[in-house]
């Protein structure tokens, strides 16, 4: 299954251009179960990749183990298994702190997990151009309830119910960069009560 | 155009045999505008009879708005901008200042910051040292200089750990490639001196795998001279004549054409100015315009750029 395209949307929307290979140079690979597969074939364009990379792999399940055995065949510095993103956060952010300039960062997998893991190393310092991604899965969003502050993983329909505080609300395809969250807006603020129909929420 | 101040010198210090240190200062000793560290203004220099406009990064601190200080270095073989502050310019003098403009700044989203510079490229850094200093940010630089008799800095820089000095004639030659590599995410580096050390650190950055966007370089060129030449002025037809030591846009402004400018050097791209017809080859010696641009001859940079050819219509 090739990079995800979505629709023409503003400038703030992020974009994921796809993997290019750098060669050699240190970098750390973080994906999810569908994200493996952009790994690997970023692998297959250029072996050397691997040479220096430290591979984070968010899955769990059958999926995940399986995946775990096809990303350590190809030989990378170090891969490392865990069964979600939340569990990969504290390893993720210890390699950060660690990293020194000419590293580079590959997301694959999830809105989510490209927007979260993105802004880890935008805060770190890591500068944009140093980071690669590829969309790979479902089109789930991460979504910030713009009036309660609290994050909703996994929307897939707008208007949704923020998890947080209850308010139906809009998918605006407004993103912020610092937290990587798109934001969600009271659709019913004006006509309190009259909530449009939900839709399933396209790319 | 910039906006000018009509300033005041009160200060003339020579730091070497080359590199003289000017201060500026309100003549009713009024503040001046804050700026940020890499900042340069712009001096006027009435020079018998030929304006001469030459940019200049401000050493002093950020902060202090009751003067601006400049160094300067004299260029025998110039075009004669640093002889005249050299040898007409005196504590009393008033000269028509710019407003100050920052091409160079600091990134605010680096972690830390390392400063290379080679000679009379130490300017810009002088006052970001202060901004530094004051942000509590973590920094290194590194001052490469011939020798130490040529090296101004030595008199303006603090005798601090991060400040690391490289005089060449005593053997101690500054390595881009050392300076950069194992640095920790988040480090830009900034550069300012001549072309060759620019390209090293340059070429260093990207051999290390250094983002285009954490590296930083700021070339103070003067336009270069060469053969004369002709441009037709589209909206007249009016014919101005380019001299070998002026620019086009010099020419232009003795001409009384208005073009806007800021920076002279060919970065800011202020002065972009749009070609309807060339027969013949745009010499392009800005750092504005890309290659393909370039290459389209649709667009010049009169403050740098030269022409070679039969005709050159410009859009104004």
């Amino acid at each position: 299954m090739p990079n995800t395209q979505f629709s023409p949307s503003i400038d703030s929307r992020p974009v994921y251009p796809g993997l290019t290979p750098h060669g050699a140079s240190p970098a750390i690979m973080v994906a999810d179960a569908e994200g493996a597969a952009a790994l690997r074939e970023l692998a297959a364009r250029d072996a050397s990749v691997m040479d220096r990379a430290q591979v984070v792999l968010a899955a769990g399940g059958a999926a995940g183990l399986a995946e775990a055995r096809a990303l350590q065949a190809l030989q990378p510095k170090g891969v490392s298994h865990e069964p979600d993103l939340a569990a990969a956060l504290p390893l993720l952010r210890r390699l950060l702190a660690e990293a020194r300039m000419g590293t580079r960062l590959y997301l694959a997998g999830s809105e989510g997990l490209i927007g979260q893991v993105s802004a880890l190393a935008l805060d770190a310092g890591l500068p944009a151009d140093a980071i690669e991604s590829e969309h790979r899965g479902p089109i789930a969003r991460r979504m910030q309830c713009v009036h309660c502050k609290g994050i909703t993983e996994g929307v897939t329909t707008d208007p949704f119910t923020c998890s947080h505080c209850g308010l139906t609300l809009f998918v605006r395809d407004h993103f912020s960069r610092r937290l990587g969250v798109f934001q969600g807006v009271c659709v019913d603020a004006e006509t309190p009560g009259i909530i449009p129909e939900p839709q399933e929420i396209r790319p | 155009m910039s906006r000018q101040m009509l300033l005041r010198v009160t200060e003339v210090e020579p730091l070497t045999p080359l590199v003289t240190r000017f201060r500026f200062e309100h003549p009713e000793r009024a503040a001046l505008p804050l700026f940020s560290g890499g900042a340069h203004v712009v001096v006027e220099m009435p020079d018998d009879g030929v304006l001469r406009r030459n940019a200049y990064s401000l050493i002093s601190d950020p902060y202090d708005g009751s003067g601006y200080e400049i160094a300067v270095r004299r260029e025998d073989t110039g075009r004669g901008g640093s002889r005249f502050m050299h040898g007409q310019v005196a504590t009393g003098t008033d000269l028509r200042v710019s407003l100050p403009l920052n091409l160079f700044a600091l990134d605010p989203r680096a972690k830390k910051h390392v400063l290379i510079a080679g000679g009379i490229g130490i300017t810009p850094f002088l006052a970001q040292l202060r901004q530094l200093e004051r942000l509590q940010q973590p920094y290194e630089l590194h001052y490469a200089a011939r020798s130490q008799a040529e090296a101004a800095g030595l008199k303006l820089l603090p005798q601090t750990a991060q400040v690391h000095v490289h005089i060449s004639e005593n053997g101690d030659r500054m390595d881009p490639g050392a300076l950069l590599e194992g640095q920790p995410i988040g480090t830009h580096a900034y550069v300012c001196g001549p072309e060759g050390l620019i390209a090293a650190v340059m070429d260093a950055g990207a051999r290390l795998g250094w983002p285009p966007s954490a590296l930083h370089a700021e070339a103070f060129a003067a336009p270069p001279p060469g053969e004369a030449f002709r441009v037709t002025i589209g909206s007249t037809g009016a014919e101005i004549e380019v001299g070998p030591h002026q620019s086009l846009l010099e020419a232009l402004e003795a001409a009384e054409v208005e073009v806007d400018w800021s920076c002279r050097g060919g970065a800011c791209g202020r002065c972009e100015t749009g070609v309807r017809a060339c027969h013949g080859r745009i010499e392009h010696h800005d750092h504005w315009l890309s290659p393909e641009e370039r290459a389209a001859q649709t667009k010049i940079m009169p403050c740098m750029s030269r022409f070679r050819g039969d005709r050159l219509v410009l859009d104004l």
